[in-house]
């Protein structure tokens, strides 16, 4: 799969969390512009390990802030 | 010149919001004394204790007192040093003897506190490359073990079998996995299907660590925790747990049967560099062990408290954190924060003291109001606490 491949869907597995309908671009972050909560990054990084057979340990959770980030990150992770 | 502690002005801000209201500052109750384990003198009132973690109520049993008095006369106040250098007394080996007796464990390890066990264990048994699988509502000495090491850390939700069995295969080939678990979960009262979730763990080829600080002493038929009470304590390679609970005093613990274990001593930093609990503490917590051997009365009446006052509750209208009582802990939901706040001072105008707990400490953001009860609260005492809870939930509108 390549980048833009995963890049959409990360993006439709952010659409049930995104309650406002923001805008997902690479610079969106996860907690300024989405407003997810420590609750909602639970059950959205499970979604994403789940979807892609990955873990995203929290080390790594700590380094991603964006939505770009994550694409980078799952595109690495899942090698 | 940034403020470094700019970063606490939310806190301090919803902190200034609940006091503006009136009620009276939750952490801010001071015992004046204590009359007995379930009785102590709060801002001139008698009040009854339900909010300790006193479960066996040994703080004032004679044994333990008498015990605590002899060793400050034969070994002093203090160690004032490492228990690798100079801080290992008679009493320090005796209190790990009673917990490889009391858990029928080969290897005990006693740390200052309860919270150091957790910090120590964990940030020096998984390194870099391993990785620790743990449940999301692990208490915060668990998280902070996590953090000083420097394992991967992945956590499940909560007491999801599924979930944790998802992560564990997926850990990469040949990495060293540490499995974290609670028996109870402290703010809920709930207890983990250890017996599933460690045969899980098992099959994945991870070592499991359960802390059982709130079920020592009343849980399984010898009060070794839930994975004695579910069959499965041979299975866990490190039970951590505390005396400050219901042994009644201070101090952390892990006991294992690892045959390496005992290196441990060397490597493990928060026990290494911190001075080692105080003679008359360690006599007084080997003195309570011991007693909670034998103590299955007590154990059956504690029981019996735990689910009077779970109908009780219930009956009255209260949103409980478990449906059936599944520990000491009874955990009244509170709609809110300000309400739980105003309910907490009622209660304590009648006469009780329950904690109250607040996000971060709990899952979900819930606000709580813990009761925990103790084997030596009477079967009146558990009634009076139900007409308490009553009277003060009607006057704040909760029920």
């Amino acid at each position: 799969m390549d980048r833009a491949a995963t890049a959409e869907k990360i993006a439709a597995l952010i659409e049930p969390f995104n309650k406002k309908g923001v805008a997902i671009t690479d610079a969106a972050t996860f907690a300024g512009d989405l407003e997810f909560d420590s609750l909602t990054v639970m059950d959205f990084v499970a979604a994403i390990e789940d979807e892609f057979d990955i873990i995203i340990s929290m080390n790594a959770q700590a380094e991603i802030e964006t939505y770009g980030q994550l694409v980078d990150a799952v595109m690495k992770l899942k090698g | 010149m940034t403020d470094l502690f700019s970063k606490f002005d939310p806190i301090i801000a919803q902190r200034e919001g609940l006091l503006a209201t009136g009620v009276t500052d939750p952490f801010g109750l001071v015992m004046e004394k204590v009359i007995s384990p379930t009785v102590a003198l709060c801002n001139g009132r008698e009040t009854i204790l339900l909010g300790t973690y006193n479960y066996m109520g040994m703080t004032f049993d004679p044994d333990v007192i008498a015990a605590g008095k002899q060793a400050l006369d034969d070994f002093g106040s203090g160690t004032t040093g490492s228990r690798v250098l100079n801080g290992t007394y008679a009493g320090h080996k005796a209190v790990e003897q009673a917990l490889c007796d009391f858990y029928d464990m080969k290897h005990a390890m006693v740390f200052s506190t309860g919270y150091q066990a957790n910090l120590g264990i964990i940030s020096t048994i998984a390194g870099k490359g391993d990785y620790i699988i743990l449940d999301i509502d692990s208490h915060a000495s668990i998280w902070d073990g996590c953090k000083m090491g420097d394992a991967e850390v992945v956590p499940f939700k909560h007491n999801d079998i599924e979930a944790m069995e998802k992560r564990l295969k997926r850990v990469p080939e040949g990495a060293g996995i540490l499995v974290v678990l609670e028996g109870v979960y402290s703010m809920l009262g709930d207890i983990a299907p250890l017996k599933e979730m460690i045969a899980i763990a098992k099959k994945y080829g991870a070592m499991v660590l359960v802390d059982e600080a709130h079920s020592m002493g009343f849980i399984g038929p010898n009060g070794r925790g839930v994975a004695e009470e579910q069959g499965c304590l041979e299975d866990v390679d490190f039970v951590i747990g505390t005396f400050s609970k219901s042994v009644g005093t201070v101090g952390g613990f892990c006991v294992s049967n690892h045959p390496k274990f005992e290196i441990m001593r060397l490597v493990c930093r928060p026990y290494v560099f911190t001075a080692s609990l105080p003679p008359s503490v360690v006599a007084t917590a080997a003195t309570s062990v011991r007693k909670l051997m034998h103590a299955a009365d007590k154990r059956a009446h504690l029981w019996e408290n735990s689910r009077t006052l779970h109908k009780g509750l219930r009956d009255a209208g209260f949103q409980l954190g478990t449906d059936e009582p599944q520990s000491a802990i009874i955990s009244v939901i509170m709609p809110d924060l300000e309400r739980g706040a105003m309910m907490w001072e009622a209660l304590l105008h009648e006469g009780l003291y329950v904690n109250l707990a607040r996000p971060p400490a709990t899952p979900a953001g819930m606000t709580l109001l813990r009761c925990s009860l103790c084997a030596a609260h009477t079967a009146e005492q558990v009634q009076t606490i139900i007409g308490m809870f009553t009277r003060a939930g009607k006057a704040v509108g909760i029920i």
